[in-house]
């Protein structure tokens, strides 16, 4: 029997393994003083999954709260525009918060009421997933405290805003590159002396087993329902699949119920920043090596010294030395190609969507957004590429006008 | 047998126990770090733990934190730690062990690190974010070599499981005294002398207690139960005044600092 819900045939080879190991990638590199709540939480998990009440649960919620199944959506103009195959976009960003951050929350809430744990703790880059934690948190009467960079506070001030407004306490957090990295480096020290009464809802595919496994199988709702829609309103699977990559989790999330199909090509699209110069992008898998960071092995960026690398992307969500020990094994495997996109073409995309599709994007999602607009354009009209619109841009907009120094 | 084994051997020969300070490597630079190695020396610490500054320290508190970001910002390498021990290293009657994250080793090369390490001088490694079951390519390599390589138990593991730890650990068994990050604390927790015991009873691996000691009041309270004491942060906020204050007046407050304490583990 497997201990995950989005496995349970064994399809894909049954990742993670009792170790949490994807291949080579993943495992646990954690203080002792965490080992005994991972543990808990693996056994809370597969108790969980074996809990039909819990999936009826989480189903109710996901369809009356998060107002899934999300749409399956066809961008007539912006794929005339590109002249060649057909984009659809399974519509992340219509969920309730806007992201598909609240599809990993509002499962490890339920995880941390099965626990007895009353108070919960979250990092925070983009703050999609700070407002899908606070919401969970509110939902269920929880205390939450997220951390985020300082940097991220000033770049994604609207989230900010809505964390507070729904009573969740938000930590600056001043250590390091004031991003993604240290506000995750924060909340596992918070951890490390609550872990006893506190449950980390992590946010992304990535840190210790069994978080990657975890987030991944509470998104693959985003890959199965996806899956779906494409078999029952055209009657057939996608060419591609795209979707963006930071520590991974949308991508984890569409790539998971397609990794069987072997036709469909899988890609993701990781942050290219600036330029292909260490410390200008945040592109772990196209220019980094394996190594560990926060729990995990998986590839990133690192110095010969095992230091952790300067990052750069301008989508704070993106913005992340590392990724997800799953896409190490995609990548490794051949399964998923991983390409890096510019922040430059991923404004570009952004607006194309914007003004085409009557759709702000996220910035993260702009990244796979470029991607596909460039597939697209090079495949006969026939073809399906299917896009993870992972989240909406209004939390971007203010930084966009600033980075064209625009007024609002 | 290695030189950690040797050392407690003696000390508890002679009934004695152990003040472990921890310093950060390269902070606020490898000259000085070599200097606090030498008076901790002439102090008569037994034994002194070396923090290799890494990037992403997760179990430390702001006052490790903030060392190791001054180590880093300086560009204190891997490579100029291990030159620098290799030179002090043979003038010091106590032995030196490592801490490092796993980050580290794992770049170097599980057999690379330790290599340089004990080329360097240095004769075993904690690695605080190595838990037992990931343990085991570094532990083989470890045995091998005889570089010890110390394991932690910590308030949340469950009492089989220390058992186990210990029985994998080398040279001492790192006994964290609350579940929390590195820094100085006014109060321990009122059980840890009992649990230490408990353990005490169930292993013959030296224990060594550490995290949040920092007052003589703490040592007198703990040193009946445990082989060693580990002391970091009250001593790497001593050294951060390095920058500010004339080195010699540092060393002095660290040695009067340092001698309170074994007065305290003498008493």
């Amino acid at each position: 029997m497997t201990e995950s819900m989005t496995h349970p045939g064994g399809q894909t080879g049954q990742v993670p393994d009792a170790m949490g190991r994807f291949g080579p990638f993943g495992g646990r590199y954690v203080p002792e003083t965490l080992v005994a709540a991972l543990d808990q939480l693996q056994a809370e998990y597969r108790s969980a999954v074996q809990d039909p009440l819990f999936h009826a649960t989480l189903d109710e919620l996901l369809r009356d709260f998060v107002g899934r199944p999300s749409p399956l959506y066809h961008a007539k103009r912006l794929s005339e525009h590109c002249g060649g195959a057909q984009i659809w976009l399974k519509r992340e960003d219509v969920n309730h918060t806007g992201a598909h951050k609240i599809n990993n929350t509002l499962g490890q809430a339920l995880l941390t009421l099965r626990m007895g744990k009353q108070r919960v703790i979250a990092e925070t880059g983009a703050g999609q997933h700070g407002v899908a934690t606070a919401t969970a948190c509110a939902h269920f009467g929880l205390p939450c405290v997220v951390y985020m960079g300082e940097e991220d506070v000033r770049r994604q001030a609207p989230n900010v805003f809505n964390m507070k407004l729904m009573g969740a306490e938000v930590r600056p957090v001043t250590s390091g590159s004031r991003s993604l990295r240290d506000a995750i480096n924060e909340a596992m020290r918070d951890w490390m002396s609550s872990v006893e009464t506190t449950h980390y809802i992590l946010g992304s595919v990535v840190g210790p087993h069994p978080f990657p496994m975890i987030v991944r199988d509470f998104q693959a709702v985003i890959g199965r329902e996806a899956r779906q829609q494409c078999l029952a309103r055209l009657g057939r699977l996608p060419n591609s699949v795209v979707a963006c990559v930071g520590g991974g989790s949308n991508a984890a999330g569409m790539f998971s119920a397609f990794i069987a199909d072997e036709q469909v090509e899988l890609v993701g699209v990781e942050a290219g920043g600036r330029i292909a110069k260490p410390g200008d992008h945040s592109a772990s898998l196209t220019f980094g090596s394996p190594g560990v960071l926060h729990g995990s092995f998986s590839y990133v960026m690192q110095d010969e010294d095992g230091q952790t690398g300067q990052v750069h992307s301008l989508s704070a969500g993106l913005d992340y030395p590392g990724v997800g020990p799953e896409h190490s094994f995609w990548k490794d495997t051949g399964r998923v190609q991983y390409l890096p996109c510019g922040d430059e073409a991923a404004l570009e995309a952004f607006d194309l969507v914007a003004r085409n599709e009557g759709i702000l994007s996220a910035l993260e999602t702009a990244h796979a957004l470029a991607q596909a607009i460039q597939l697209a354009a090079n495949r006969p009209k026939d073809q399906m590429i299917l896009v993870c619109l992972s989240g909406r841009g209004d939390k971007d907009a203010a930084e966009i006008a600033r980075l064209r120094q625009t007024a609002m | 047998m290695s030189a950690i084994d040797r050392l407690f051997e003696n000390l508890r020969a002679e009934k004695r126990k152990a003040l472990m300070p921890f310093i950060t490597a390269g902070d606020p630079d490898l000259d000085f770090t070599a200097d606090v190695l030498k008076q901790l020396d002439a102090c008569g610490c037994p034994l002194c733990e070396l923090g290799i500054p890494y990037s992403d320290p997760i179990a430390d508190g702001p006052v490790i934190q903030a060392s190791y970001t001054r180590a880093l910002d300086r560009k204190t390498h891997l490579a100029d730690i291990f030159e620098m021990t290799r030179r002090v290293a043979p003038t010091l009657s106590m032995p030196i062990v490592s801490m490092v994250s796993y980050s580290i080793v794992f770049r170097r090369g599980i057999a690379s690190f330790v290599a340089e390490a004990q080329a360097a001088g240095i004769v075993g490694a904690i690695v605080p974010d190595l838990p037992v079951e990931e343990a085991a390519p570094l532990a083989e390599v470890c045995r091998r070599e005889d570089f010890s390589l110390i394991q932690l138990v910590s308030p949340t593991t469950p009492r089989e499981r220390a058992i186990r730890i210990a029985e994998s650990s080398t040279g001492f068994l790192y006994y964290v005294s609350v579940a929390g990050i590195t820094g100085e604390r006014t109060r321990l927790p009122a059980d840890l002398a009992e649990n230490v015991a408990w353990l005490r009873a169930r292993t013959s691996l030296p224990i060594c207690i550490g995290f949040g000691i920092s007052q003589p009041e703490h040592v007198r309270q703990l040193a009946p139960v445990a082989d060693g004491l580990i002391v970091g942060s009250a001593i790497v906020r001593r050294i951060a005044q390095a920058d500010r204050q004339p080195r010699d007046q540092v060393l002095a407050q660290i040695a009067d600092y340092i001698r309170q304490l074994l007065g305290a583990l003498e008493s």
